[in-house]
């Protein structure tokens, strides 16, 4: 039944995403024919010539129903159709940029689970200790620090001066470290703080006590007790950073080079490939329809007190 | 949960392990430019430099043409056929072997592309006895520098897709394509079969990062080896260090006003010589540039023949600016701005962020022409709203890079741009002593005076307000020798590397 009402939610967005991009495609000032050309052939190059080429080829001068139309159509057979600037099937573009985008996040977010939670339940086990004080200042100072600030100054440090890692690049394992750790320091900023609050909290209830009275060790009542009540806005809290993730990677992307997705949705928008952009924003928003219902899913199995 | 624990161990521990070590055997070229598709019209110029492409004629630092792919070329006696020989024993990277047909094939569908070639007035390109056969309706002297351009490289019949856009790089070049994954990277490896001398490096990759500070990082932290274009900041750090070596070069290419020459506040000679008189060059060259080439005329010192010594230099003189705006009836009103008949001195400038020089030379210029009672409005665009607006009249002033080496003889460009007017050229401006005198050297009547007469018409007129000449700049690392700077942007130079162990 949620799952049910999960997939009319999909339907929602694709629709609402379809004819919102394209109508603002449309609104958007300036003639398409000379974006589009500016895309292909580069600013040396784009004349009068090449917009009237380009509005030849690609039929720009029809109104704007019909081709509303063809496209929905066309996305109900699930064909996005072709990049107007790179001539590549938009799916193809897609699921190259998309996957090079989810492969950053989900590096991210792994980083910042084994940095940020573990951090935060020590602090939580010890209110008011080092520990505690320590991750307080440290975790705000990385929140308040803007991603491409952190980018820029893990590559200064780990790239240009220890030379561990490379500065920018894509296509090999050790070209994820970099960006991935810029990301997942701010999230771990505030996982850590969740988790070190819910530890908190847990820790002071009864059952924790209980289960210290009846002499397990601490570690014993965190494995059995306390991490399934703590992971439960730790998860929360993980579908929610879903947001800011998507934010932080298509600054993060552009300062290491990083082919994903934002890139491509800002070059899209910019040289007026209207498949591109309608492809990238339905995909995203069936990607956020997606992460919440696993996150949903499985915080209904987690959730000690769901009785589901 | 253990499967899971695990798994996600195995994930970050795959992550953490190669550590970055340099000398990969691979020479790692960096630059701006996306690698949108295999067609020449779009990424073209990555696969020329990269030398994986080539073109039937070449040109060398100074833009003399020498054989490519074509050993030799003549002109008919009444200069509407050319024929040009295409070198024997040369395979495409597919294997299959470079014919005059092959040639003519790829030549033909450039031309069908909007482009320098559909421009040239061709009426059919052929292939005969082992030989390209080019027919012109017009006399066109400067057509080998044409097939010298970058849209005029020479793909494998297999390359192209049904429509003609080529869909896999197949060239000739001393370098062939192994992966292509748009829009960031190409690697190549050596070709065996090349018909040339083989270059010395195996192993080539190309990276586009939009960055300029990125790339120099990357230059910094030895990441790549060949890093072309650095922002002005970076340049001057990079030359302080130890592990990298930093190259400029003058490039045909300028910084200029493309002034709306019918607008009633500019369709005198009078305000655009005011205009002009009112830029400090050299200040803000320094300023944002950070380099001293203030221009003194349109056409940089790398043009030759067009770069005219006994031009008197474009002057900076507010003083005189403010006086020649008093000729033509303006006066200052409460706020400091001219006004005429009720109408405010005021104009839109028109610019565009891809080069990034550009806002800031245009933030500068407000400043400037505030001097003298002139308020700019800025608008920093798409690249596009220059011939945009353009061609439905309504640009005022457009700050523009224009490159004047499309094809190795800036020729090319003089005709699209002030003959009499051109998208990124001269606007609502008639000269016809220019229209002439281009159209006679393109013919191939007249030499270096016609080239002088054109640029002394345009230093008097102004229908183009030159402000700083361009250079371009390199990082390499000190691992490889050899590298240097076309001013042409034609080629990397990549076979001429070698490591410096």
């Amino acid at each position: 039944m949620p799952l049910l009402s999960r997939l009319f939610q999909a339907l929602m967005v694709a629709l609402i995403v379809g004819i919102a991009t394209f109508a603002m495609m449309r609104a958007l000032p300036g003639d398409a024919a000379w974006r589009i050309a500016a895309g292909r052939y580069g600013y040396d190059n784009v004349n009068a010539a090449a917009a009237d080429a380009v509005r030849e080829e690609l039929g720009l001068n029809g109104s704007a129903l019909p081709a509303l139309a063809r496209w929905m159509g066309d996305l109900a057979r699930l064909d996005f159709g072709v990049s107007l600037v790179s001539g590549s099937p938009v799916m193809e573009e897609i699921i190259h940029q998309l996957g090079a985008s989810l492969q950053l996040a989900i590096a991210a977010v792994l980083l910042s689970i084994f940095i940020g939670p573990p951090i935060g339940i020590l602090a939580g086990l010890r209110p008011g200790g080092i520990t505690d004080r320590a991750l307080l200042t440290v975790s705000t100072a990385f929140k308040a620090t803007p991603q491409f600030l952190m980018a820029l100054v893990l590559i200064v440090i780990l790239a240009v001066e220890l030379g561990w890692l490379p500065a920018a690049g894509y296509g090999e394992a050790r070209h994820f470290l970099l960006p991935a750790l810029a990301l997942a320091l701010g999230l771990a900023a505030v996982s850590a703080r969740v988790a070190r609050d819910a530890t908190e909290q847990v820790a002071r209830s009864s059952y924790w006590h209980f289960a210290e009275w009846k002499g397990l060790s601490r570690s014993q009542v965190l494995w059995r007790h306390g991490l399934r009540n703590v992971s439960v806005p730790l998860l929360t809290y993980l579908g929610l950073q879903f947001v800011t993730l998507v934010e932080g990677v298509v600054v993060v992307e552009s300062i290491v080079g990083w082919p994903g997705i934002g890139h491509a949705l800002v070059h899209a928008v910019f040289s007026r490939d209207v498949p591109m952009v309608q492809g990238t924003a339905l995909v995203l928003g069936l990607g956020f329809v997606l992460v919440n219902t696993i996150i949903d899913l499985a915080l209904r199995r987690i959730d000690p007190r769901g009785a589901a | 949960m253990n499967l899971k624990f695990a798994a996600s161990l195995s994930v970050l521990l795959s992550l953490s392990t190669p550590v970055w070590a340099a000398g990969d055997g691979s020479l790692d070229v960096v630059a701006a430019f996306e690698v949108v598709s295999a067609d020449p019209t779009t990424s073209g110029t990555i696969f020329t430099n990269m030398g994986i492409v080539e073109t039937l004629v070449n040109a060398d630092s100074e833009g003399r043409l020498y054989p490519g792919l074509a050993t030799e070329w003549k002109v008919s006696d009444d200069k509407l056929e050319w024929s040009f020989s295409i070198r024997p024993d040369v395979q495409f990277h597919d294997g299959t072997p470079l014919t005059a047909a092959a040639a003519a094939n790829a030549l033909n569908i450039a031309k069908a592309k909007p482009g320098l070639l559909e421009k040239a007035l061709i009426a059919d390109i052929t292939a005969r006895d082992g030989s390209l056969i080019v027919t012109l309706k017009e006399p066109l002297a400067a057509l080998p520098a044409y097939l010298a351009e970058y849209r005029s490289q020479i793909l494998a019949p297999a390359a192209y897709g049904p429509d003609g856009q080529a869909v896999n790089a197949i060239g000739t070049g001393p370098y062939r394509v192994v992966t292509m994954t748009p829009p960031q990277s190409v690697t190549a490896e050596a070709f065996p079969a090349y018909w040339g001398e083989k270059p010395q490096i195996e192993k080539a990759s190309y990276t586009a990062v939009g960055r300029a500070e990125t790339r120099a990082l990357m230059a910094e932290s030895g990441d790549a080896e060949f890093v072309y274009g650095l922002d002005p900041a970076s340049y001057t750090r990079l030359s302080q260090s130890d592990k990298v070596n930093v190259l400029k070069a003058d490039v045909p290419r300028s910084l200029m006003l493309k002034v709306n020459a019918a607008h009633p506040k500019l369709n005198t000679v009078e305000a655009r010589q005011a205009l002009s008189l009112a830029i400090d060059r050299p200040g803000l060259a320094m300023a944002i540039l950070r380099y001293p080439a203030a221009a003194t005329q349109l056409f940089p010192p790398s043009v030759g023949g067009w770069h005219v010594t006994a031009l008197e230099p474009l002057a900076y003189d507010t003083a005189k600016a403010a006086e020649m705006l008093a000729a033509q009836g303006w006066k200052a009103g409460p706020d400091g701005i001219l006004e005429r008949d009720g109408e405010r001195f005021s104009l839109v400038l028109t610019t565009y962020p891809d080069r990034p020089e550009l806002p800031l030379v245009a933030a500068v210029l407000e400043q400037q022409f505030r001097q003298i009672g002139i308020e700019v409005k800025i608008d920093s665009t798409n690249s596009s709203e220059i011939p945009a607006r353009h061609a439905a009249g309504t640009l005022e002033l457009g700050l523009v890079a224009r490159n004047f080496a499309l094809v190795p003889d800036p020729i090319g460009t003089v005709l699209q741009d002030y003959a009499p007017n051109g998208d990124w050229g001269a606007m609502g401006w008639n000269n016809t002593e220019i229209v002439d005198l281009a159209k006679g050297l393109a013919r191939g009547d007249g030499g270096d005076e016609s080239r002088a007469k054109i640029a002394g018409i345009l230093q008097a007129e102004l229908p183009v307000i030159a402000i700083a000449w361009y250079q371009q700049t390199l990082a390499v690392s000190n691992t490889i020798k050899g590298a240097r700077i076309d001013p042409w942007e034609r080629s990397f130079g990549l076979s001429d590397i070698t490591w410096a162990d």
